[in-house]
């Protein structure tokens, strides 16, 4: 979100676009240099931290702009993951694995775009009916609620057999996700969040989340923008389910359960609520950290001794990290702002003039 | 077996898994009520309390004594808990506080899945626990008449604390106006490390009947009983001690209830339905059962 | 007694005292006045350690009481009735008089400060056993007045107690307040009502935006034409 020049009225069209322009540039070739340079690990750390761009910006979405607190997102992500993979899993491996499948859904194979959009609808679809209900509750018993929509996806998923193979791994899913497809929806992702937290829409949300009775004083229709914000994100969750399934080709109910949804809202926290580009750093130091955390688990050679295995080690640090921001520093890494980049680039860029320049 | 029979079977499941239930979401109500903490890590009480017991009686101590020590250190467990974790965000925003206790349980299971493996192991338990009562054609299991019983008494000793005791009426005055209470010179420290102690003993106990029940022990296993006992204090109005068991022996009559109504082939959705009563109950009383009904004044 | 000198008390960005100094002597009925929004509360809430002040002491009989937790506060003799009364309303009158007198080890002398109490209040003997919730305004007043006296106060600190009651409730608690005060309890009234604050107290300050903008005996402020230019301008330097 830019903000406005001192003079009053909009900055031009240029001086708008700088911000997100540069960001483009870089992500592009950063991008690029990795497809073409780096190897298989650094190719994976990537589409990780790409798709955790998207369930932060859409967690953001719903818990940081309109303060419902939702701990079942998770469950989105699950909806969507399944959703896209049964969809898109080749008929042969259908008719092995999942035997029982209604005959039409059987014989139904998608390419990878239709399967995510219907993946993210669906997602949607059920948030919406969720949503309905959650959307009249408070505080915290919202965010009991949506625990509860989680356990009960968790259990649907462990026992609708016929659908989801149950507790067993899902399988087979084709490796549809790349680098570029994956960034590419993470940029749709945070351009809607971004624009949507900039627009007047964006403002009636905060408005209703910081004071609910005031904003419906101003006639600000609180229901309605937490349903449409949670419907959004859940879309967005529901769209990077499915492109972790895609990626990781296999998974279990498991993998959508407490664990994933408490590093998501790490992430989230440790960059700061409300802030889109906290949100994109949060995820990039997390997930940095635990991969460097996960192969220190592994135990490794110090010279002198040999530290051994400690699985669990990271989660343990990752929550003594959480622990240590929530106390010292309660708004994230950004406080709750974004990234001023034409600032940046006005300090970097003309220190002869001094101030006054903008 | 007759109807009746079966009535009264089902009944004292339902009483006998209320009972567990209650006395772990008095432990959160307490907690909540004062603190607007959900202290989700109150499962993991559970956890410790079984672990210690697991381990003195591997070593060779009698069940008493490992009980005991078991329980005695649920106790200190959640008292570290306020002392490290809690107190330093005291004020801070009930999201932030909800979070770091999720952070809490990550902690103390991943150090158990580091201590003890992540495999569960079984838990010996004397055999008036894993006795049968046999009365007609009626089995009932000693567990739950202890269960039961136990329960009774430690309602009834904690009823006793909240009316006679100064600090017990602390406790209510806290939960009630925070403020007021540090006005009138209540020592708001110590009345919250009560909270939790008491909490913490109640969850140490509830460890030892659940690991006697399951027959088994695991890192995780206090994640589902903490979610039930805080639905249960949700049911009955959050931060209400009475509310707190009302909700509780709801919960454990519901599950039955379910569990012998659902059709064979429903019946591991049963999890799932309660959690879908309890948001249908949330939108018609949003405060729980026993929460006010008042809609906010302006 | 009590001393302030030039306490200074901010919320974040927001002044809220400013350079206030005022004083309390022993046995002295001293009214703290000023419009919504002047600071009064703040000032109390400062006494009782509640909030801490950026700048200035706060000193009552020697003890610095900036540094010194709400809980010793309370210990010293400094109570409290606070504004809104807040009363526990789930608890009987009888058990918020026994919370009121909970910091206290001599049962004798709480059992004589009961009796006292419910001499000076009957209604709340008649409804002891009653919730606080089930009271009237009037009688949730006099129960946070009285949970207070049941600390034994030697410093009694009085915010708005006629906030939203009946002019006739009204009267009845300021003939407490009198009655109080002719016992030699040392108060501090914080109130809005000015004409039945100044008609009990012996001196008065008069705060506007955080300062004190006046002071003086009960009978100057009351013929002074720039007290009710304090409350109806919001500058701080009102008149002069």
């Amino acid at each position: 979100m830019q903000p406005e020049s001192p003079r009053g009225g909009s900055p031009s069209l240029p001086s708008r676009l700088a911000g997100p322009a540069v960001s483009l540039a870089l992500l592009a070739i950063i991008l690029a240099i990795a497809s073409f340079f780096a190897g298989d690990y650094l190719q994976r750390i990537l589409i990780i931290i790409g798709i955790n761009t998207i369930l932060v910006v859409s967690l953001n979405l719903s818990n940081g702009f309109t303060g419902v607190f939702s701990l079942g997102h998770v469950g989105f992500m699950a909806i969507g993951a399944y959703t896209a993979a049964v969809l898109t899993l080749p008929v042969s491996l259908k008719v092995v694995n999942l035997p029982s499948l209604p005959h039409w859904l059987q014989q139904l194979a998608l390419p990878f775009l239709p399967a995510t959009l219907i993946a993210g609808l669906l997602a949607m679809l059920v948030a919406f009916l969720v949503g309905l209900s959650l959307m009249r509750l408070k505080g915290a018993y919202i965010s009991v609620a949506t625990l509860g929509f989680l356990v009960i996806v968790q259990v649907i998923l462990v026992n609708w057999d016929q659908v989801t193979r149950g507790a067993r791994t899902f399988a087979g899913v084709p490796p549809h996700s790349t680098l570029w497809n994956v960034w590419i929806w993470a940029v749709v992702a945070v351009y809607i969040v971004w624009r949507l937290g900039a627009s007047a829409f964006g403002r009636d949300m905060r408005a209703a989340r910081d004071n609910e009775v005031a904003a419906l004083s101003l006639g600000i229709s609180v229901l309605r923008s937490r349903l449409l914000a949670f419907c959004l994100s859940a879309f967005l969750t529901g769209v990077a389910g499915s492109l972790w399934a895609h990626f990781i080709t296999s998974f279990s109910p498991k993998s959508f359960y407490f664990t994933q949804a408490f590093n998501i809202i790490t992430m989230l926290v440790i960059g700061g609520l409300g802030s889109v580009s906290g949100s994109v750093i949060g995820v990039f130091f997390i997930t940095v950290l635990s991969e460097l955390l996960r192969n220190a688990e592994r135990g490794f050679d110090l010279g002198v001794f040999r530290l051994p295995p400690i699985y669990g080690a990271s989660q343990i640090l990752m929550a003594v990290l959480f622990v240590l921001v929530i106390v010292f520093r309660p708004a994230g890494l950004l406080g709750g702002r974004e990234i001023d980049v034409r600032a940046i680039l006005r300090r970097l860029g003309a220190p002869r003039r001094g101030k006054g320049a903008a | 077996m007759s109807a009746l029979e079966l009535l009264l079977q089902q009944l004292i499941n339902a009483v006998s898994i209320g009972s567990l239930y209650a006395l772990m979401a008095i432990g959160l109500a307490m907690v909540f009520g004062i603190l607007r903490l959900i202290n989700f890590a109150h499962g993991d009480l559970i956890m410790v309390g079984s672990y210690v017991a697991l381990l003195l009686q591997v070593l060779g101590l009698p069940f008493p004594v490992a009980a005991v020590a078991g329980v005695a250190a649920s106790t200190l467990a959640g008292l570290a808990m306020e002392r490290v974790a809690y107190r330093p965000l005291r004020g801070a925003h009930e999201i932030a506080m909800l979070l770091t206790s999720f952070s809490v349980t990550i902690f103390l299971e991943n150090l158990a899945i580091i201590l003890f493996r992540p495999t569960s192991r079984p838990f010996p338990a004397p055999a008036v626990l894993r006795s049968v009562i046999t009365m007609g054609q009626l089995r009932v299991a000693g567990l739950d008449l202890i269960a039961i019983a136990v329960t009774a008494v430690l309602l009834a000793a904690l009823t006793l604390f909240v009316r006679r005791t100064n600090i017990g009426i602390a406790m209510r005055a806290a939960s009630q106006d925070l403020l007021a209470a540090r006005l009138m010179g209540i020592n708001v420290n110590r009345v919250i490390a009560t909270a939790f102690a008491i909490g913490s003993f109640l969850a140490g106990v509830v460890g030892l009947l659940w690991s006697a029940r399951v027959g088994k022990v695991d890192p995780l296993m206090g994640f589902n009983p903490v979610l039930k006992a805080f639905v249960a204090s949700v049911i009955g109005g959050l931060g209400s001690l009475p509310g707190a068991v009302l909700g509780a022996y709801v919960l454990g009559g519901l599950e039955i209830l379910l569990q012998g109504l659902l059709p064979s082939g429903l019946t591991p959705y049963r999890d799932a339905l309660v959690f879908a009563i309890l948001i249908a109950l949330l939108l018609l009383r949003p405060n729980g059962i026993l929460g006010s009904t008042e809609k906010e004044k302006i | 007694m009590l001393k302030l000198e030039a306490v200074d008390v901010a919320y974040g960005h927001i002044k809220a005292l400013v350079g206030v100094s005022l004083e309390v002597r022993e046995g002295e009925l001293v009214a703290l006045l000023g419009a919504n929004g002047a600071g009064k509360s703040t000032a109390l809430m400062t006494i009782s350690g509640i909030v801490r002040p950026r700048e200035g002491t706060v000193v009552y009989n020697g003890t610095d009481l900036a540094k010194a937790n709400p809980f010793d506060i309370v210990g010293l003799g400094v109570i409290q009735c606070p504004e809104g009364r807040r009363i526990f309303g789930g608890l009987t009158v009888l058990e918020n008089l026994r919370m009121g007198a909970v910091r206290r080890a001599d049962s004798s002398g709480v059992r004589r400060d009961l009796d006292s109490v419910f001499s000076l209040f009957p209604v709340l003997g008649q409804r002891r056993h009653q919730t606080g919730a089930t009271l009237s305004g009037g009688e949730q007043q006099m129960l946070a007045i009285a949970r207070a006296l049941m600390g034994a106060p030697s410093l009694l600190l009085l915010d708005e107690p006629s906030l939203g009651l009946a002019p006739i409730v009204v009267q009845a608690i300021f003939r407490v307040i009198r009655e109080l005060h002719r016992r030699g309890v040392t108060i501090l009234l914080v109130e809005q009502n000015v004409r039945q604050a100044l008609a009990v107290a012996d001196r008065g300050y008069v705060l506007a935006a955080g300062r004190v903008i006046l002071a003086g005996s009960g009978g100057e402020l009351r013929s002074d034409p720039e007290l009710e230019q304090a409350y109806l301008s919001t500058a701080p330097e009102a008149g002069r």
